[in-house]
């Protein structure tokens, strides 16, 4: 049983895997989070720690026309996260 | 069920509700539904300088759909909690 625990089957046991590991969550609306995933469920619904969330917009400078990419940063201890703004779930980069 | 559950276990506390339109509520968690409806008591507006027509607003019932994020007080995440409930919920579902 503990070897059929460490395969994946389904897609979502992917994100099994990476239970209280660090996780890149790419969502709606240029918004990225990277935290500790510590909950989630079939509407990938999550609930992550120490998060890092990441919000990118593109302005364009009225003379020149061109593009200004600015990134917003901020820290929240804890947050839970509505399933359906979710685009993706990657498990941590191991060096 | 899990995230159900879970703010169940939040009622009277205080958190913050972002929604998709940029709007972020502050609160004490009244109740929850299967839907993850919510709905807060004695709220205030995080940035009231930008959206000052929730002023007078004092109680609010929240459509879960419209819910992008919920900041959860950091003392009631009992995270080997979560972690345990999440396995059981992937092995059931």
């Amino acid at each position: 049983m503990a070897e059929e625990d460490n395969t994946v089957r389904e897609p979502l046991d992917l994100i099994r895997l990476s239970l209280d590991e660090k996780v890149y969550v790419k969502l709606k609306g240029e918004r990225e989070l990277r935290g500790k995933l510590h909950a989630y469920d079939q509407h990938l619904n999550i609930i992550l720690g120490d998060v890092e969330e990441t919000v990118t917009t593109v302005e364009i400078d009225e003379e020149t026309f061109e593009e200004i990419i600015k990134t917003n940063k901020r820290m929240v201890p804890y947050l839970f996260v509505r399933g359906d703004g979710v685009i993706l779930v990657s498990p941590p980069l191991r060096s | 069920m899990l995230f159900y559950s879970y703010f169940k276990t939040l009622v009277g506390k205080e958190v913050t509700v972002e929604l998709k339109n940029d709007l972020a509520i502050t609160g004490t968690l009244h109740s929850v539904d299967q839907y993850l409806n919510i709905k807060l008591n004695s709220i205030r507006v995080v940035n009231e300088q930008k959206y000052p027509h929730m002023l007078s607003v004092r109680n609010c019932f929240v459509r879960g759909s419209v819910v992008r994020y919920v900041q959860l007080p950091p003392g009631s995440v009992d995270v080997e909690l979560l972690h345990d409930a999440t396995r059981r919920e992937a092995r059931g579902g």
